[in-house]
């Protein structure tokens, strides 16, 4: 078997131990890449564990700028002897496996199609370090030094960035650069360096910034105004609230009195935590929580509560894998319905979209406005894949003309002036009713918030009329929220094409690479990126304009076309599910694979007499 | 119940307090609960209360979970908003209020299903967070709205309307409110305003965690002889420790003449708590002794009421948290939002 030849296109895998430290050492690595100009997209994969367990850290290198997972691995770091047999399978013929050769290990375990490159890190390290955590956290650094000589990244890119992450701990930047240079020069002096995958720099990278969706959206919510975050830890959610507690340290904290300008509770339960938001969006705070599928579930009653009595409230939901506890620390899009109509009676919820972190920055600032203008709960969809994983996104943008969109509070003046308040009464048409917060005035716009039927003046009443008319009115709410919401991005095909395809989310990076590969391939598809629901009228105008039109999600039951299909009232036929949906992030090969198969069956040549020249057979 | 509405006009000679307010503006729509219920007199001792302390009505916020007590907050302080929540969850919501405005007075009206039941959890880490304001049980040890099922707090042994005994332990509110932190814990029976109004100006006053567990009897469901909870059996079994008069720093204050027995005790706000000791070895500035106190006279077959415990320099959830003495609700986007400039520095920072 002929090893691979591939420059800035590849994919490296670490096989770790979880609890070893490993992980900055991997993201040094990720980040060197980028350093040179050149995509890379890594991935965590890890179980629900603390220590011991196996944990991957994937690395996708193109300089293409796929950012997408791929599949397969080219090159594997294999570190952890529990999964060695999987991780040695797993790399694709003609690749290539770097271990540890302390112990030797019979040729069984070895295959003869790809090539081996063994160092014996265990025995430099304990010639070198006495102190047995010594020995585990520089064997980490040890290997990206040999892995640089390996692919010949820059070692002064490495270096610069170890100074960099030890700015703070001086004395800690030449033990690391020592083991680092190290673990390089025996790779050169033992290995045969450079292997056939190499990094060369390049100019791909541009102005982007290397950022967590979490870390993003909770930095979206001070940005959005919000001062108040009620909470409870749920992977992959926890890392949200976190972030939000060291943006708002850095940025809403009073430089002279020290007072916080903000408020993090860690409630006793995800029930206790949107209750609190709830009590805080009530009394004129932007407050938010952030959970998971579980979180949402045991959330339902105080949601059907906040879209009835009209409070607004932001839900940062980072997805994973259910039903139940599922894989907790796996990634799927499988809370679209359950967050689309959550709790019991009739509800609608608007939802969210974000692609990758950037727009978890924008979409989670935006939720805060949408929330306060339509007074209802707004749910950010992320998941596991942007959410814990550091994504390549161009620059963070902010507009210091906007202002805080805070909807329709009526206020003390208005109320002195003699201005009718009904707190459930349509003065505008849009079906938003202004709201007072308490406190505001000495004898008017005081009401009282039920989760029961009321009249236009907040009065209980059980009258059949008054339900149907306050009922009709949250419809007409919707409605205009629907003009509101993030519009969805189109993209053509060149010259257009009479199939479509709609994703949303995180399937995005997959999906832009699938676009090429489909095209490549002679299927042109048009493609539409749904922002959020309720649907824009484009989204129906779209799959209008469509034969057929696929939609991707990463979840079993297709959720999201559900709600087409019953929001938008489309024919389930011209719908075609691709879905991907065993936990790991969607790859472009899985949606190519669905979506040419599906063309091959297909009249195709509706496609052909459309498009340009598609072969698909 | 009636329905007839309540006349707006006032009788003009009806005493007014600081504000120029009489008891009447503290009022709220006319009670829909069943007529006699010990909820209605709780709710005229908090119009009482609010009104002797002068309070801005629209400056209270009032919230309640879901039950027959959880409707009371509309049939008083009309000129303040309201929240009815969600069955036991009021102390959530209250707390994310509390978040959002620490100006407020906030009250939370609950019962002894909504608080002991479904909402154990949630009362339980309102108190042990210290959020400042006055929870109020209205505790009657039966689930009125769906007709008289026992709930967490009816006592083991009681019998219910139809002659079965309840064969599950109680709940005491008291003890866990005690155990779990609240700096200021009182027991009163609705049918005792001269002790309660007091206790609820206290607990308004109070600026930590207050709880009042307040038995109520259900007289529909729960005022029949074997129920623990009736009016007749509560007053047979009243054992007070103290008597107490709430006195605003403003006032002089003037000690009645019964040497031994008064207790005076300044709040934080400078209000003093003048407690007429009745129980001699009762000290409700100890929270372990007042544990221990109570514990025997259960035993005893005693309901304690009175001040129990309070703690008159305490702290509470904002204290904790350091947030801004300013609401959060009162921040504009020139506080509140970094700009464009801090954005370039995080992007250059994740390059």
């Amino acid at each position: 078997m002929k090893p691979l030849v591939r420059v800035n296109d590849f994919v490296v895998k670490f096989a770790n131990v979880n609890g070893s430290g490993s992980a900055s050492a991997n993201r040094l690595f990720a980040q060197s890449i980028i350093r040179m100009g050149v995509p890379a997209t890594p991935r965590n994969i890890f179980p629900s564990n603390i220590q011991g367990l196996p944990t991957w850290y994937e690395v996708r290198v193109s300089e293409a700028g796929y950012l997408g997972a791929r599949g397969g691995t080219d090159l594997m770091v294999a570190m952890n002897p529990q999964t060695w047999d999987k991780d040695v399978a797993g790399i694709v013929p003609g690749g290539y496996l770097f271990y540890d050769s302390t112990r030797p290990l019979p040729a069984a375990k070895f295959r003869d199609d790809i090539t081996v490159l063994g160092l014996p890190l265990t025995a430099i390290c304990n010639a070198e370090y006495t102190d047995p955590r010594q020995r585990q956290l520089f064997k980490n650094i040890l290997y990206v030094g040999a892995l640089s000589a390996i692919l010949d990244i820059d070692p002064v890119v490495i270096e610069q960035l170890v100074a960099e992450q030890f700015k703070a701990k001086e004395k800690l930047i030449a033990p690391n650069v020592h083991a680092f240079r190290l673990g390089r020069a025996h790779a050169e002096k033992s290995l045969p360096c450079p292997i056939g995958l190499t990094v060369r720099r390049a100019d791909k990278v541009g102005e982007r910034i290397f950022l967590e969706g979490n870390s993003a959206a909770a930095l979206g919510a001070v940005y959005g105004g919000a001062t108040a975050c009620a909470w409870y830890p749920i992977t992959p959610s926890t890392s949200l609230a976190e972030a939000y507690q060291r943006w708002c340290a850095r940025f809403r904290t009073d430089p002279e009195t020290k007072e916080k300008r903000y408020a993090i509770v860690q409630a006793e339960d995800e029930l206790a935590s949107i209750g609190m938001v709830i009590g805080a969006g009530w009394n004129g705070a932007r407050a938010f929580t952030a959970t998971s599928g579980p979180g949402i579930s045991l959330m339902q009653e105080f949601l059907g509560l906040a879209y009835f009595a009209e409070i607004p409230a932001v839900i940062f939901d980072v997805q994973r894998a259910g039903p139940s506890t599922g894989m907790p620390t796996r990634t799927q899009q499988c809370d679209v319905l359950s967050c689309a109509y959550a709790s019991h009676g009739d509800t609608k919820h608007v939802l969210l979209f974000p692609e990758d972190p950037r727009e978890c920055f924008e979409l989670g600032a935006t939720a805060f406005d949408l929330a306060d203008r339509l007074q209802t709960p707004v749910f950010v969809l992320l998941d596991l894949d942007i959410g814990m994983n550091e994504r390549l996104v161009a620059p963070l943008a902010w507009d210091d003309t906007r202002r805080m969109d805070r909807g329709k509070v009526m206020t003390a003046e208005m109320l002195e002036s003699g201005r009718d308040f009904g707190r459930y009464l349509d003065v505008d048409g849009d079906g938003i009713p202004w709201r007072t917060w308490p406190g505001t005035h000495p004898t008017r716009g005081a009401y009282f918030t039920r989760g029961t039927s009321r009249d236009r003046y907040a009065r209980y009443t059980e009258e059949g009329d008054a339900y149907r008319d306050n009922m009709e009115r949250l419809l007409k709410k919707f409605a205009t929220a629907r003009t509101l919401v993030p519009a969805p991005i189109r993209r053509d095909a060149p010259g257009g094409s009479r199939l479509g395809v709609i994703y949303y989310g995180s399937t995005a990076p997959a999906m832009d690479e699938a676009l090429d590969l489909l095209a490549a391939e002679g299927i042109a598809l048009d493609a539409l990126r749904v922002r959020a629901f309720p649907f824009h009228a484009d989204v129906k105008r779209f799959v209008q304009e469509h034969e057929r039109v696929f939609v991707v999600e990463q979840n079993r039951d297709a959720q999201l076309r559900s709600l087409l299909v019953v929001e938008e009232e489309i024919d389930p036929a011209r719908l075609v599910r691709v879905l991907h949906y065993d936990g790991t992030p969607i790859t472009a090969d899985a949606i190519v694979g669905e979506i040419a198969a599906h063309a091959r069956v297909t009249p195709l040549r509706r496609a052909q007499s459309h498009g340009s020249q598609p072969q698909g057979v | 119940m009636t329905y007839l509405p309540k006349p707006k006009l006032h009788h003009p000679d009806l005493p007014k307090n600081e504000l120029g307010l009489t008891r009447r503006d503290y009022e709220g729509a006319i009670s829909t609960l069943c007529a006699g219920c010990g909820h209605d007199a709780i709710s005229a001792a908090i119009v009482h209360a609010c009104y002797n302390l002068s309070l801005p009505p629209h400056r209270i916020a009032k919230l309640s979970g879901i039950g027959c007590s959880s409707k009371t907050p509309t049939y008083f302080l009309g000129a303040a908003h309201g929240f009815n929540s969600v069955h036991g969850r009021m102390p959530s919501v209250l707390t994310g209020a509390h978040l959002a405005n620490r100006d407020l007075i906030y009250l939370g009206v609950s019962g002894d299903g909504d608080s002991a039941s479904i909402g154990l959890g949630q009362f339980a880490h309102a108190l042990r967070r210290g959020v400042n304001m006055t929870y109020i049980v209205e505790n009657n040890g039966v689930y009125g709205l769906t007709k008289g099922q026992f709930s967490a707090t009816a006592d083991r042994g009681a019998l219910n309307k139809r002659g079965a005994a309840n064969g599950d332990e109680a709940i005491d509110m008291v003890g866990l409110a005690l155990q779990l932190g609240a700096t200021f814990v009182a027991r009163s029976f609705s049918g005792d305003k001269a002790q309660l109004v007091p206790l609820i100006e206290a607990a308004l006053t109070h600026a930590g965690a207050a709880f009042i567990d307040c038995i109520s009897p259900c007289v529909t469901f729960n005022n029949h002889a074997g129920s623990t909870k009736s009016f007749d059996y509560v007053r047979e079994h009243n054992e007070a420790v103290n008597f107490l008069d709430v006195i605003s720093g403003r006032e002089t204050i003037t000690l009645e003449q019964e040497p031994g027995t008064v207790e005076l005790v300044t709040q934080h706000d400078g209000s003093v708590l003048r407690l007429r000791k009745v129980a001699g070895d009762y000290d409700p500035t100890d929270r372990t002794s007042a544990i221990d106190f109570l514990a025997r006279h259960h035993q005893a077959g005693e309901i304690v009421t009175g001040l129990l415990y309070v703690d008159p320099d305490p702290t509470s959830l904002h204290g904790h948290l350091g947030t801004a003495t300013k609401p959060l609700n009162a921040f504009d986007d020139a506080v509140l939002i970094p700009g464009s400039a801090a954005l370039a520095k995080i992007n250059a920072s994740l390059r």
